[in-house]
């Protein structure tokens, strides 16, 4: 059984911090699919469309027929861990600061072996399921798990180092001026983050919450506007540090298309707000976050972005906002190959239309602040990198996937 | 699939020449250094120039960025005949038959068979991690243990399905330490006892130290051409009975406890006209002592599963019951990259022509030589095998 993780101590400040390594990260093109599943939390290999031979590792033609049709499919996970091994030495630095370390043979219901990393709770001989995980290079690995859940079991060194737990981190959530901002105080509280720092700009100015948040066990209330630089440099010195996860909150939504709205006062705003807002974080806290990927139980670990889904097909209704969301994606990705040598990760959460004020004349489905936390907590606990919140979203990312020019015709209404 | 046409003999070819450069643990030469020194040794012992040989194979994992043809160049030959074998411990064999069949039809009159690897001390490391796409893809990120850890695996299942102990590799490594104790550059120079086997430190369970090669450079290599060219070049020839060559064997075997020799094992032994009680000494690829084992039971000198059994009702030293990897192998004697796949069989060929570098196996008339190579994801693909006999 998983031994349950311990609140780490106080960091000895004359201690060296740990350098982060990462483990080999280089893979085929093809090999790929398996990270494109990994991001999404999916168990995908390819499956031959004319023999539905499940294959791994992935290939580019099938050895049953030699089909070049292999698209990437969620397949059954479920196989027998067939032999272990623990490896004892390594010739690669990340490993060799972990050692000792379990891999295994599994044997899949759906066919192939699969060379797999082993949670402590996986016995050989016995029934395991596998998940895809990206590990700290940001690629695809497959991590055998026992068949059914057990105790603490996400407390497993193997499986923490694939994920990004909140559990006994530092959280800085950027606003929370925001139903988005105060519902995840209270989700990431709850997940048992050890502070959620919480961004508050203008204190003095007051806002509906602010005592509830207040009531939230942890939550500690920072000053801090992401469109004042100083204030942004300011409190990445004072607290930097100790986050190990930021939350990046701060929204501004208006509604409006590029030519129907007059002159750029609302789209300079939104871009200060968002795109402007999500440098100077990325600035102040980046190089930090990248520097402290191995430091110990608290390690920093991920940047969340929270993200519209129209980031990824114009809205017309909200076209001048749905632009500055790309424009944070496009910022996003950028910041995945910046922070990925610490092993930090950079998940964008894509959501819908929200049950708030902004979104008052749309009709649902609508996704409630609540829901959208809990999601960003999930997510997090599973290492994921990219995630589809609510209907809207998820219909939006599968009509992406099928025909975009359709998409874009469709959502002018 | 096998026509089941009977395969022509190698009858009027010869291997002859057997060459091994010392190895040494690390080397701030290249791989083209240390088959330059092979074909130098070659050269110089048949009183040749280089434009003589005519046929010329080479194995090799840091000889890149240059193929066979490069080297040519490097070397100042011109052969008719080329071939690049780069199968790690199946490349001996595979040149071995490949040459004496060019031989045999005329292609080429004298080929020139040569493995070298360089060992740099980041070398190990970087062979790894390249090794193979399936390696890159869905091994080397699994804590990068390489082959151990690949091996470990295929040990373990071994174990957990025949019974086979740590006691039974343990006898195959001590005994082949002993036949290595008189091979001056074998890089383990001192007897191996059950204990110190017993108590080395894991490597990736269940193997330990001592179930490890040690990476080194050198060089090994060999002539082949017609029997009346050996005798013109003064050399003693040994003759092949028989060989066979298989890849990717049983891909639907869930693990690996058998090799490709399992498919092939009844065409060697007919085509040679012997069964396995007529050879006088074995030369397995051990580059882990498990698949020693497997090549026992696979090459029919017990069933599936015996092997075990039959390691300990012999005595495996030089003047044992079963004389097996006479000069140490690669666990005693090192693995010089893909020279380690014509360790095995440049011994056999002293053995063969009573010029031994270490002890003389008494009466040592035919041997059994095989090769074993390339774990590309998750086993070992190339398995080959030949008999051969003195020259009469």
């Amino acid at each position: 059984m998983t031994q349950p993780l311990v609140r780490p101590k106080r960091k000895n400040p004359l201690a060296r911090t740990q350098l982060p390594l990462t483990p080999p990260g280089v893979r085929s093109r093809t090999a790929h699919g398996l990270t494109a599943a990994a991001a999404e939390g999916r168990f995908a290999l390819q499956v031959c469309l004319d023999c539905n031979t499940v294959i791994y590792p992935p290939r580019d033609a099938c050895p049953s027929c030699l089909s070049a049709r292999l698209p990437f499919r969620d397949v059954d996970r479920e196989g027998v861990l067939i032999a272990e091994t623990i490896v004892h030495t390594s010739t690669e630095p990340y490993f060799r600061e972990r050692t000792p370390w379990r891999v295994g043979t599994v044997k899949l219901d759906a066919g192939p072996m699969v060379v797999a990393h082993l949670h402590g709770d996986a016995a050989e001989g016995a029934r395991v399921r596998l998940e895809l995980k990206l590990d700290k290079s940001g690629a695809a690995v497959a991590l055998a798990l026992p068949e059914r859940d057990t105790e603490s079991m996400a407390d497993d060194p193997h499986l923490r180092e694939m994920t990004c737990d909140p559990k006994f981190r530092r959280v800085l959530i950027t606003d929370g001026r925001t139903p988005v901002g105060q519902a995840m105080a209270k989700a990431f509280s709850d997940a048992g983050a050890s502070i959620v720092f919480t961004g508050i700009a203008d204190p003095w100015k007051p806002f509906p919450g602010l005592d509830s948040l207040r009531k939230i066990e942890r939550v500690e209330i920072v000053p801090l506007d992401v469109t004042d630089t100083e204030s942004v440099t300011e409190q990445a010195e004072q607290n930097g540090a100790r986050i190990d996860i930021v939350v990046n909150t701060a929204e501004h939504v208006r509604a409006g298309g590029v030519v129907h709205r007059r002159g750029l006062t609302i789209a300079r705003e939104e871009m200060d707000v968002r795109y402007l807002g999500l440098l100077r974080l990325a600035q102040a806290f980046g190089p930090i976050l990248r520097f402290r990927g191995a430091d110990g139980v608290n390690s920093a670990v991920a940047f969340v972005n929270l993200l519209s889904v129209h980031a990824l097909m114009n809205w017309p209704a909200y076209g001048s906002y749905s632009a500055t969301e790309a424009a944070c994606l496009s910022a996003a990705q950028c910041m995945r190959a910046e922070l990925r040598p610490g092993g930090v990760k950079v998940l964008n959460v894509f959501f819908g239309p929200l049950e708030t004020e902004w979104f008052q004349t749309v009709p649902p489905p609508k996704v409630a602040p609540e829901t959208l936390a809990n999601a960003v907590v999930r997510a997090l606990r599973q290492g994921l990198e990219d995630v589809f919140v609510g209907d809207v979203a998820e219909d939006i990312r599968q009509r992406l996937a099928i025909n975009p020019k359709a998409l874009e015709r469709e959502m002018a209404g | 699939m096998r026509s089941g046409a009977t395969r022509r003999s190698y009858d009027g070819v010869v291997a002859c020449l057997p060459v091994t450069i010392p190895y040494r643990r690390y080397s701030t030469n290249s791989a083209h250094w240390w088959i330059g020194r092979a074909l130098h040794e070659i050269t110089k012992r048949a009183r040749l120039r280089p434009q003589d040989i005519d046929g010329f194979a080479v194995s090799s994992f840091t000889v890149g960025p240059d193929t066979a043809v490069g080297l040519t160049q490097h070397y100042g030959l011109s052969p008719r005949w080329l071939d690049h074998i780069p199968f790690g411990g199946a490349s001996g064999i595979v040149a071995l038959r490949r040459a004496a069949r060019a031989v045999q039809a005329g292609d080429a009159e004298i080929v020139a068979c040569v493995a070298g690897d360089t060992n740099h001390v980041e070398s190990f490391r970087k062979t790894l991690s390249t090794f193979s796409r399936f390696a890159q893809d869905a091994v080397y990120p699994y804590g990068a243990g390489g082959a151990n850890a690949s091996f470990a695996l295929i040990t373990k299942n071994y174990m957990n399905t025949y019974g086979a102990k740590r006691e039974d590799f343990a006898k195959l490594c001590i005994a082949q330490r002993d036949n290595a104790l008189s091979i001056p550059h074998a890089m383990m120079k001192k007897e191996l006892t059950i204990d110190e086997y017993m108590s080395a430190r894991p490597i990736a369970d269940p193997i330990h130290l001592f179930d490890c090669v040690m990476p080194c450079a050198g060089a090994e290599a060999l002539l082949v051409c017609g029997e009346d060219t050996a005798k013109s070049l003064d050399q003693a020839g040994v003759r092949i009975l028989s060989t066979v060559e298989r890849h990717n064997a049983f891909p639907t075997d869930p693990m690996q406890v058998r090799g490709g020799w399992a498919l092939d094992v009844d065409e060697l032994w007919s085509m040679a006209g012997l069964t396995s009680r007529d050879v006088d000494f074995v030369q397995t690829y051990d580059d882990y002592p498990v698949i020693s084992m497997m090549q026992l039971e696979d090459l029919g000198f017990c069933a599936k599963g015996e092997g075990p059994d039959f390691v300990r009702s012999h005595t495996l030293t030089n003047d044992g019951t079963f004389p097996h990897n006479t000069s140490g192998g690669q666990l005693s004697v090192g693995q010089a990259g893909a020279a380690g796949g014509f360790l095995g069989l440049v011994e056999a060929m002293r053995q063969l022509t009573s010029q031994p570098l270490g002890s003389q196996v008494p009466d040592a008339d035919v041997c059994l030589v095989s090769g074993f190579g390339m774990i590309n994801y998750d086993r070992g693909l190339s398995s080959c095998a030949a008999i051969l006999a003195r020259a009469v």
